[in-house]
């Protein structure tokens, strides 16, 4: 009864019921639509259920190699990269070592440029002509190289440990120093206060920490791709299956191997790890006293970041010194026509990435914001469904959607392979949900009684929405935007299979030149991605911020 | 008088993950043109959700909701034409004074001048003139919610709903308030309805309370009406203080009842229906409703046990011989002389104040 009067309300809110219906056809055709395809891809052949490649999968090497190749490296990144995250966490909410805000600052530069990057970095210092390896080489007579396992984990480790270092951060900020300073009151030893008290506080935070980290590494595409070597993974093998094989039965078999342990470590993460939070919000903590540490672990503390913030530093500062450098390795005269090359040959590149961005962002800032909206708080038939699948691609390797979207796209009714308009469906949905987490973060600290009360005065849905609500939580749809337009300029897994002779992005041409060992010029894409990434952030976070939120700030 | 607002066999039941709650409970309410009838409960009985349910914010599991005549149970709230004058005032934080009371009105589409006149009229008749310009979050609490009925009258709704409107200003302001309200109610001649947990707002705005526990109206009636004659020992207990004595019925007597109280007293009291010699009955007593007599004198003699002084009033807890005790508030004590505990002293029962209850 209520269900259908539910149904018979949205019949006398047109706009509502348009699009509510709307935002389900875009999930049912560019979410669940290409994933039915790649799961039905993997398991018939010619129209018959034949799941060949799962039935070989204990025989074949190209199929159980790259699955424990990715297990390995997801375990020791995951590992690592939680270890390194919970020192500088620990570091900066636990002590009061100087330089915070810059270590904060460092961390967060992986995140915000392409992961692979690094990887670059790593081959300009350690590749085939590295630094280190030449030196190793002319002077010791060593022929080493990064390549394989060891390159994995050193990239990825340093690419996705600021993760781990966010989430932990939150949870160690979030518990109290007061539990630790009872400890210590009692006369427990700060060893064993912090073995006793702040880890086992800490313990679902670091279990969410290396889950995660976990799931990024079995995503990744972009270090691999450059500095495996013959340690294939999961997401390159599924890579080469579809570019060099043109099998794509076996890509979407990868591809869904690949799932399952990203897809159980997700749902690990969100539904069994989170539940045991012992953080409890009440507000802001109150300010550590900071009596948990002696001056001798905090100075440790403070080296220790001062060596891996060096080594971020020291890799970005590769990728600008390298950029300069006519032939890295080889010739490393400085130039500047490296980045000629790039504004006349990979101009094509840099105008189609920003095009298909300019694209993709708006709309996918307002489908954020409509579907958070809709979400959480409007009633209607489907509502909990919607809320689901808005947000699968969250724990849906990039590998999948890119390898759903050839099989979903290419062929009519809904020919786009080919198309600028592929690759921005493809940022625009695989970006959505970090959108709506924060539109939903929003508007659940707006009073509901503020748009209650423009719907009682009258308002239809799309005047309260774009009258009421969206000038209330524009700061969250202006990060929204500026994230997705990030990770258009940044992105690499996906949309490195929807990619056509006529629409290109700078971050596979880098790729391409890293191919063909043009390391200098691969370099030089790299900073204009970097350039173009702060540019945007500094562009769109102050500029059509302020603008927007000029009004509302008055207000406060 | 017509009817505006008509809730039938209303009923909100919420699902959460392990239960469900019954929020509302086969609700039947009418509430008359121009008529201003309050929702009075503790927390949780179900008087907000009913308001939300007529103001279209929740959809009723089962159940009707008529306004003017017109059912309206399908109709979101913007179809509706009721204005909400909500607890936490719901300001638009990002508008001035002049464009949150406007809002409604350009939503209806009314030319610029027309607006414009309007908005000022009704800043007036709230006393807000001068502070157009400004945003809510420069206004006092009180000027808040001032603007929150500004905006909701200016659209000249059929209904006003009215959401414990003054329960974040403070006492005295309350008091202010609750008067400028009614007022303005009562010369505009707007259909409202009010929530609200304080009896004595109720009491004093309402032409009638509906007094609503655990999803269910147990009585409606004039504030006199519930006060006199509570249909229920909850509504008793719940408007005002009350104290429940234990009686047997001894007899009619002249369109009155008889009544016998444990230590044997006998009063003459008004007759309810339906009484027979023997039945078991319950005396409500009104602490205010009986008189504090020297030692031998009156009904009965009783001990007092408790007393507590609060400047205006005395309040005593006296034991009576039957093994009850009973609450008394004795007005102006600085009159009377202020009892002492261990005090006997004669008891009246005020006969006419006498309420019988059937359990």
């Amino acid at each position: 009864m209520e269900r259908y009067r539910e149904l018979r309300r949205l019949v006398h809110d047109p706009f509502l019921l348009l699009l509510v219906t709307l935002v389900f056809a875009l999930l049912a055709l560019f979410i669940v639509y290409p994933l039915v395809r790649v799961l039905a891809t993997s398991l018939f052949y010619r129209g018959e259920f034949n799941p060949k490649y799962f039935l070989q999968f204990f025989q074949r090497r190209y199929l159980i190699r790259p699955f424990l190749n990715s297990l390995t490296v997801g375990g020791l990144v995951a590992m690592l990269g939680t270890i390194i995250g919970f020192v500088f966490a620990y570091a900066v909410t636990r002590t009061d070592i100087p330089g915070k805000s810059l270590f904060k600052v460092i961390a967060t530069f992986p995140i915000i440029s392409p992961p692979f990057l690094i990887a670059l970095a790593a081959i300009l210092l350690l590749g085939n002509h590295g630094l280190i390896t030449e030196f190793l080489r002319a002077r010791f007579g060593i022929d080493w190289d990064i390549y394989g396992l060891p390159g994995l984990v050193l990239t990825e480790t340093l690419a996705y440990f600021p993760l781990a270092f966010m989430t932990l951060e939150g949870v160690l900020s979030g518990i109290d120093p007061a539990l630790e300073e009872s400890a210590l009151d009692l006369g427990a030893s700060r060893l064993r206060t912090f073995f006793k008290v702040t880890l086992p506080l800490a313990t679902p935070g670091i279990a969410s920490a290396l889950l995660l980290v976990f799931i990024r590494s079995l995503e990744d595409f972009g270090n691999p791709i450059v500095i495996q070597g013959h340690y294939p993974v999961l997401t390159t093998q599924a890579y080469l299956a579809v570019t060099g094989m043109y099998n794509l039965p076996l890509a979407a078999t990868l591809s869904v191997i690949l799932l399952v342990p990203t897809l159980l470590a997700f749902v690990l993460q969100r539904y069994w790890v989170s539940r045991r939070s012992y953080v409890t919000v009440t507000g802001r903590p109150t300010p550590s006293s900071l009596k948990a540490t002696t001056p001798g672990l905090k100075w440790g503390l403070f080296a220790v970041l001062c060596v891996l913030s060096g080594i971020i530093l020291l890799f970005y500062g590769l990728v600008f010194y390298g950029s300069l450098t006519r032939m890295w390795g080889l010739d490393n005269t400085l130039t500047l026509e490296n980045f000629r090359y790039v504004f006349s040959t990979g101009l094509d590149y840099l105008l189609d990435t920003l095009k298909i961005a300019g694209m993709a962002t708006p709309i996918g800032g307002i489908l954020a914001v409509v579907i958070a909206y809709l979400v959480t708080r409007k009633r209607f038939p489907g509502r909990g469904l919607m809320d689901f699948l808005s947000m699968l691609n969250f724990a849906i390797p990039g590998t999948i959607v890119g390898i759903g979207y050839i099989l979903a796209f290419h062929n009519p009714p809904f020919q786009l392979t080919g198309t600028a308009a592929i690759i921005a469906l493809v940022f625009i949905f695989r970006r959505m949900p970090v959108g709506i987490r924060e539109a939903v973060a929003m508007l659940q600290q707006v009073d509901p009684a503020i748009e209650e009360a423009a719907v009682d005065l009258g308002a239809g849905f799309a005047r309260a929405f774009r009258r009421i609500v969206l000038p209330l939580i524009s700061p969250a749809f202006i990060s929204g935007m500026v994230y997705i337009f990030v990770r258009c300029v940044t992105a690499i897994s996906a949309v490195v299979f929807v990619v056509s002779a006529q629409w290109q992005l700078i971050t596979v041409a880098l790729l391409h030149e890293v191919d063909n060992a043009d390391l200098s010029q691969a370099a030089a894409y790299g900073v204009v991605i970097i350039l173009v990434v702060l540019g945007v952030i500094l562009l769109l976070d102050n500029v059509l911020g302020r603008l927007i939120l000029r009004r509302w700030q008055r207000a406060r | 008088m017509p009817v505006e607002v008509r809730l039938e066999g209303l009923t909100k039941v919420f699902h959460s993950h392990r239960e469900s709650v019954v929020a509302v409970d086969r609700l039947d309410l009418e509430v008359e043109k121009g008529e201003l009838v309050t929702l009075l409960g503790p927390s949780g009985c179900g008087k907000t959700t009913t308001l939300r349910l007529v103001g279209g914010f929740e959809i009723p599991t089962a159940g009707e909701v008529y306004l003017g005549g017109r059912r309206v149970t399908h109709l979101p709230p913007q179809r509706r034409d009721t204005a909400t004058v909500f607890q936490s005032y719901g300001l638009f934080p990002h508008m001035t004074v002049f464009e949150n009371v406007a809002f409604g009105l350009k939503v209806r589409r009314l030319p610029r001048e027309e607006v414009r006149r309007r908005v000022r009229e009704a800043l007036k008749l709230v006393n807000l003139e001068g502070l157009e310009r400004r945003y809510p979050r420069e206004l006092s609490g009180g000027q808040q919610q001032r603007v929150a009925l500004c905006r909701a009258l200016v659209i000249e709704p059929k209904v006003l709903l009215f959401d414990e409107p003054l329960s974040n200003l403070d006492a005295k302001l309350r008091v202010e308030t609750r008067e400028q309200i009614r007022k303005l109610q009562k010369e505009l001649g707007i259909t409202s309805l009010y929530v609200t947990h304080d009896q004595a707002e109720a009491m004093a705005i309402s032409d009638r309370i509906a007094v609503m526990s655990e999803g269910r109206l147990q009585q409606i009636g004039p504030p006199y009406e519930i006060y006199a004659h509570p249909a229920n020992r909850f509504v008793a207990d719940f408007i005002g203080r009350a104290n429940f004595l234990r009686a047997v019925v001894r007899g009619p007597r002249d369109g009155r009842v008889e009544i016998e109280l444990l230590d044997g007293v006998r009063l003459e009291v008004p007759a309810v229906a339906d009484l027979h010699e023997g039945d078991e009955v319950v005396a409500v007593v009104r602490p205010e409703a009986v008189d504090i007599l020297p030692e031998g004198e009156g009904d009965v003699t009783a001990t007092v046990t408790f007393a507590h002084y609060t400047g205006s009033l005395a309040t005593y807890k006296l034991a009576l011989p039957g093994g009850e005790t009973m609450e008394v508030e004795v007005l102006s004590p600085q009159e009377k002389g202020f009892l002492s505990e261990g005090t006997r002293v004669g008891v009246r029962f005020h006969r006419q104040s006498v309420h019988l209850l059937r359990e």
